[in-house]
C-alpha cells in the first residue's frame, strides 16, 4: 500500500476540490485515519474503490461514534512585556470544540490484500444538522451498518436506499448509543445493588413506598 | 374422597387389576408427556438444544416433542435474553398456548435481566408479564440444571388436585389464562410490567 | 453432479392468488430461523417475489454495556456474542486490545489459542451442518451426530476453563489457565477420531440426493456482489474469492502452520456446505501440526497490569478469521478504564445483507435451506 500522504494527494486530484486530512492515532496500533468532507465523500469512495492501485473493493466495518461538546486547554508560551522587560508568560486558552457525530469506515482490498485503510466523516454538529451522504452505493456492505447508525446515532444518510430504523422498533423516538442518552427507569432492585445501581433504585423507590417496601431501602443508609 | 385400603389395593395389583385416583392417573399422564414449545431465544436455547439431543436427552422425561406451535404445546421454555422487542411475541405466544401451562425461566436472562441488565433493550425478568413456574439459574445453565428443572416441573404437576378449593389454579374459571399484551412505546414498553402480576420483591432491612 | 432443481418457478408452482402477492410474516419464533430471526417475505404463489430481514429481536445492548465497563470486564460478555464460539470471540477482542495497548503474547499462549480456535472452529462447522439438515427435514440424525461430537469437544473447553459455552479463557496478553499434558493427549485423542465422524458424516449427508437437489443451485452468490456487501468467511470463499484472513493477516502465529484453504465454484448453498466440511479436515491438519509442537513457557505476558488497565489514547482495530467469517472489534481510548467506544464487526449480520439477492425467486422452502447456510447466530446479528 502507498503511504497515507500518497493516497491522500492522488484522491485530491481524482476528486477535484475534495478536502482530506489525516487524523494522527497516537495510539501503538498505527492506524491512522482520513477525515474526509462530506461534499466529495461519494467521489473518494468511489475513487479509493476503482483505482487500480487502491482497490479498496471491501468496507469491513462501518462504525458511528458520538464526541459530545468539549473544552480543551490549552497552554500556550506568549512572549509578553512585563515591567518594561519582555518574558515568557504561559497563557492558557480555552477551545471550545462543538459536539459532532461520526460515521468511521474501515477498508480492505480483496484484490491487492491490503488494509486497513479508516475513512471518517463528521456531521456539522449533534441537534439538527446530522446529515452524511451515504456510501452503501459504493459499498454495498453499508446498508445494514448505515441504518444501524442511523437507529442508534440519529445520522440521517442521504442516498441510503432504505432508512428504516433497525435493532430498536419503528416506534422508538430516541438513540439509544449516544453518550447523553437516558434510559427508562425499568430496574428499580436487585438483591446486591450497589453503586449507580443502588442510585437508580433509590430514585426509584420513593413513587410508591408502602407498595415497595422502598423506604427500608433508603432508609438503610 | 375416600382412600382405598392398601392391603386391598395391592392385592388387586397382584390380580392385574390397578385402583388409581382419577386425578393420580391424569396427573400421570401429563406430567411424563410434557411437550415444549420449540422456542430459543439466545445462549440458553443451544443448551436447551444440547439437552434434547444425544448425551443428556430430554425424552427420558417425556419431553422431547417440540412443538414448533404453541397451540401443541404444554410448556414454555424461556431460554435466553427476552428483549423488549421481543416480550410482546412471548406474552402473545404465551396466550396462544392451551391451558394447563406452564413456563420455566431458563437462566439468569429471563430471571431478571442477568448479565444485560442494564441494557436498554433488555427486559428484566419474563415475570414481569407472564407467571413462572420453575426458574433456573446460570448462565448458561448446564442441560442438567434443565432436566432438575423439567423433574420440579413434573413434581409440581404431581401435585396438582383436581377438585377441592385448592384445586389447580388453571382450573379456577376465575383465573386469568391469557395475559394483557404491551406496546411498544416511544420509550419503552406500555405498560413496563403487568401490576396484576408482577410485584417487585420487598428489601428486608437486615 | 448435474443440477437438478431450476432457480425459477417449478411447473405447477406458479399458481397466482389473483395476481396478488402474498405477505408472510416468518419469525421471530419459527423452528428454523436458528433463534429470534424474522423475515418478512412476499410471495407470488410460493415464489419469493421481495424479502426484507428485520433484526433486533435480540438486541441486548452488547456495545452500550462494553461502553459503560471496564476493557477486561467486557470479555465475559464477548463469550455471549456468537455463543457457539466463544473462543475465537475471546480471541478477536483480546487482539484488538493488544493491538489498541501495544502487548506482546508468549509463544504457549498463542499456540493455545490456535488450538482453541481451531477446536471452535471443528465444533461450530459441526453443529452448522447439522442444523443446516435438519431445517431440510432430516429431523434429527445428523444433529444429534453433531452435537455427540461437540460434546466431546465442550468437555475439553469445560475441563480446560469451567464452563462449556461461556468459557471467558482468553486475557490481554495471554490466556488465564495452563493445560496439562493430560488435556493435550485427550486432546490429540479427540483430533484424531474427528476425521472418521468426518467420513461417516459426508457419507451419511454431502452424497445424500435429497440434500443435492435442495442445495444445488439454490441461492448462488456472485464473487462480486459477496465482495461488495461485504461478505466474509466460508460464504466468500464459496464464491470462489481466495480470501482467509488466516492467511491474509496472519495474525497470531498462523503462518507456522501448512493448510490449505478451500474454494468453492458456484456459490450456491451446496458450495457454502462442502465449505465447512472442508475447513474442518484444513482444522484438522492445524491441530495435528499445533498439538505436539507447544512449547514450554509462561502463557501471559507478565507486564500487562490486571487492575487499573488503561490502554494509551488511541483506536484500534482488530480482526479474526472466526468460524463464521471475519470477526472484528473497533476500540476507541481516551486513556479511560473503559474504552470510549467499543464496537464489534458481526459477520452473520453483515452476511446477511445478501438474503434478499440469495432468496429471490425460490420457492418459499428454500429460504430456510439459504438463511441456514448462512450460518447465522442472533446473539452476533442483534448484539
Amino acid at each position: 500500500m502507498e503511504t497515507l500522504e500518497q493516497i491522500k494527494n492522488r484522491a485530491e486530484l481524482a476528486a477535484r476540490g475534495a478536502k482530506i486530512e489525516i487524523i494522527v492515532n497516537p495510539g501503538p496500533a498505527q492506524q491512522p485515519s482520513f477525515l474526509i468532507d462530506n461534499d466529495h465523500a461519494v467521489a473518494v469512495a468511489t475513487f479509493l474503490r476503482d483505482h487500480p492501485a487502491m482497490s479498496f473493493d471491501f468496507c469491513s466495518n462501518v462504525t458511528g461514534v458520538d464526541w459530545l461538546d468539549r473544552v480543551v486547554k490549552k497552554t500556550n508560551k506568549v512572549k509578553q512585556i512585563v515591567d518594561g522587560v519582555e518574558k515568557e508568560v504561559d497563557q492558557t486558552s480555552e477551545e471550545k470544540i462543538p459536539g459532532y457525530l461520526e460515521a468511521v469506515y474501515h477498508l480492505y482490498s480483496i484484490k491487492l490484500k491490503h488494509g486497513p485503510l479508516i475513512i471518517r466523516m463528521r456531521t456539522a454538529n449533534r441537534a439538527e444538522g446530522t446529515h452524511l451522504p451515504s456510501l452503501t452505493p459504493v459499498w454495498r456492505s453499508a446498508e445494514l451498518q448505515e441504518r444501524e447508525i442511523f437507529d442508534l446515532y440519529g445520522v440521517h444518510f442521504d442516498g441510503h436506499p432504505d432508512l428504516r430504523r433497525i435493532l430498536m422498533w419503528d416506534e422508538f423516538k430516541d438513540h439509544p448509543m449516544r453518550k447523553d442518552y437516558a434510559p427508562p427507569d425499568d430496574f428499580e432492585w436487585e438483591p446486591t445493588a450497589h453503586d449507580e445501581v443502588l442510585e437508580r433504585a433509590k430514585q426509584h423507590y420513593p413513587a410508591r413506598p408502602e407498595l415497595d417496601g422502598a423506604e427500608k431501602i433508603t432508609s438503610n443508609q | 374422597m375416600s382412600e382405598i385400603d392398601e392391603k386391598l389395593r395391592s392385592e388387586l395389583q397382584k390380580q392385574g387389576i390397578f385402583v388409581v385416583k382419577m386425578q393420580d392417573l391424569y396427573n400421570w399422564g401429563r406430567k411424563n408427556s410434557i411437550w415444549p414449545l420449540q422456542f430459543g431465544l439466545a445462549c440458553c436455547a443451544i443448551e436447551m438444544i444440547a439437552t434434547a439431543a444425544s448425551r443428556y436427552d430430554i425424552a427420558r422425561f417425556g419431553g422431547e416433542v417440540f412443538r414448533p406451535s404453541p397451540r401443541q404445546a404444554d410448556l414454555m421454555i424461556v431460554a435466553g435474553t427476552v428483549t423488549k422487542k421481543m416480550a410482546p411475541q412471548i406474552v402473545r405466544l404465551y396466550n396462544q398456548m392451551p391451558d394447563p401451562k406452564y413456563v420455566i425461566s431458563m437462566g439468569a436472562c429471563a430471571i431478571s435481566g442477568g448479565p444485560f441488565k442494564q441494557g436498554y433493550n433488555v427486559l428484566k425478568g419474563i415475570d414481569r408479564y407472564i407467571p413462572v413456574d420453575v426458574y433456573i439459574p446460570g448462565c448458561p445453565p448446564r442441560p442438567e440444571a434443565l432436566l432438575h428443572a423439567f423433574m420440579e416441573l413434573q413434581r409440581k404437576i404431581d401435585g396438582q388436585k383436581l377438585s377441592g378449593a385448592d384445586k389447580a389454579e388453571f382450573l379456577k374459571p376465575e383465573q386469568p389464562s391469557e395475559f394483557p399484551v404491551p406496546e411498544f412505546g416511544e420509550h419503552d414498553l406500555n405498560p413496563p410490567a403487568n401490576p396484576r402480576t408482577y410485584h417487585p420483591p420487598v428489601v428486608e432491612k437486615q | 453432479m448435474s443440477a437438478t432443481v431450476q432457480t425459477a418457478a417449478p411447473p405447477g408452482m406458479t399458481s397466482r392468488l389473483d395476481g396478488e402477492l402474498l405477505e408472510v410474516s416468518m419469525g421471530p419464533q419459527h423452528p428454523s430461523t436458528h433463534g429470534v430471526f424474522r423475515m418478512n417475505v412476499a410471495l407470488e404463489g410460493e415464489i419469493v417475489r421481495k424479502l426484507k430481514p428485520v433484526f433486533g429481536y435480540l438486541h441486548r445492548n452488547h456495545e452500550q454495556i462494553g461502553e459503560n465497563t471496564t476493557y477486561l470486564g467486557s470479555m465475559p460478555y464477548t463469550d455471549r456474542l456468537d455463543y457457539f464460539c466463544s473462543m475465537t470471540n475471546n480471541w478477536a477482542y483480546a487482539l484488538s486490545v493488544e493491538k489498541l495497548a501495544g502487548i506482546e503474547v508468549p509463544e504457549r499462549a498463542e499456540y493455545l489459542r490456535v488450538i482453541l480456535a481451531e477446536l471452535t472452529r471443528l465444533q461450530n462447522h459441526a453443529s452448522l451442518l447439522g442444523f443446516l439438515l435438519s431445517d431440510m427435514g432430516a429431523w434429527g440424525t445428523p444433529l444429534m451426530y453433531a452435537f455427540r461430537e461437540r460434546e466431546k469437544i465442550l468437555d475439553l473447553f469445560e475441563s480446560l476453563s469451567g464452563s462449556r459455552m461461556m468459557c471467558d479463557y482468553m486475557r490481554f496478553g495471554g490466556c488465564r489457565v495452563d493445560v496439562d499434558d493430560a488435556w493435550l493427549t485427550r486432546a490429540k485423542q479427540i483430533v484424531d477420531r474427528f476425521p472418521k465422524f468426518l467420513d461417516e458424516f459426508e457419507d451419511l449427508i454431502l452424497q445424500n440426493e435429497i440434500v443435492i437437489a435442495r442445495t444445488q443451485n439454490v441461492g448462488e452468490l456472485s464473487p462480486e456482489l459477496a465482495i461488495s456487501a461485504g461478505i466474509t468467511g466460508p460464504m466468500l470463499r464459496a464464491c470462489g474469492v481466495n480470501y482467509d484472513i488466516r492467511k491474509v493477516d496472519g495474525y497470531g502465529i498462523y503462518p507456522r502452520f501448512k493448510f490449505r484453504v478451500p474454494l468453492g465454484d458456484h456459490g450456491d448453498t451446496y458450495d457454502r456446505l462442502m465449505m465447512r466440511a472442508l475447513e474442518m479436515r484444513e482444522s484438522i491438519e492445524i491441530l495435528k501440526q499445533a498439538l505436539p509442537q507447544i512449547p514450554a513457557g509462561p502463557i501471559v505476558n507478565p507486564k500487562v497490569k490486571v487492575r487499573a488497565f488503561r490502554p494509551p489514547v488511541g483506536e484500534a482495530y482488530g480482526r479474526i478469521e472466526a468460524p463464521k467469517g471475519e470477526l472484528g472489534f473497533y476500540l476507541i481510548s481516551n486513556g479511560g478504564p473503559n474504552p470510549y467506544r467499543y464496537r464489534v464487526r458481526p459477520p452473520s449480520f453483515i452476511n446477511l445483507t445478501v438474503l434478499e439477492d440469495l432468496c429471490l425467486g425460490h420457492v418459499v422452502a428454500d429460504v430456510m435451506v439459504i438463511l441456514g447456510s448462512i450460518d447465522i447466530v442472533m446473539g452476533e446479528v442483534d448484539r
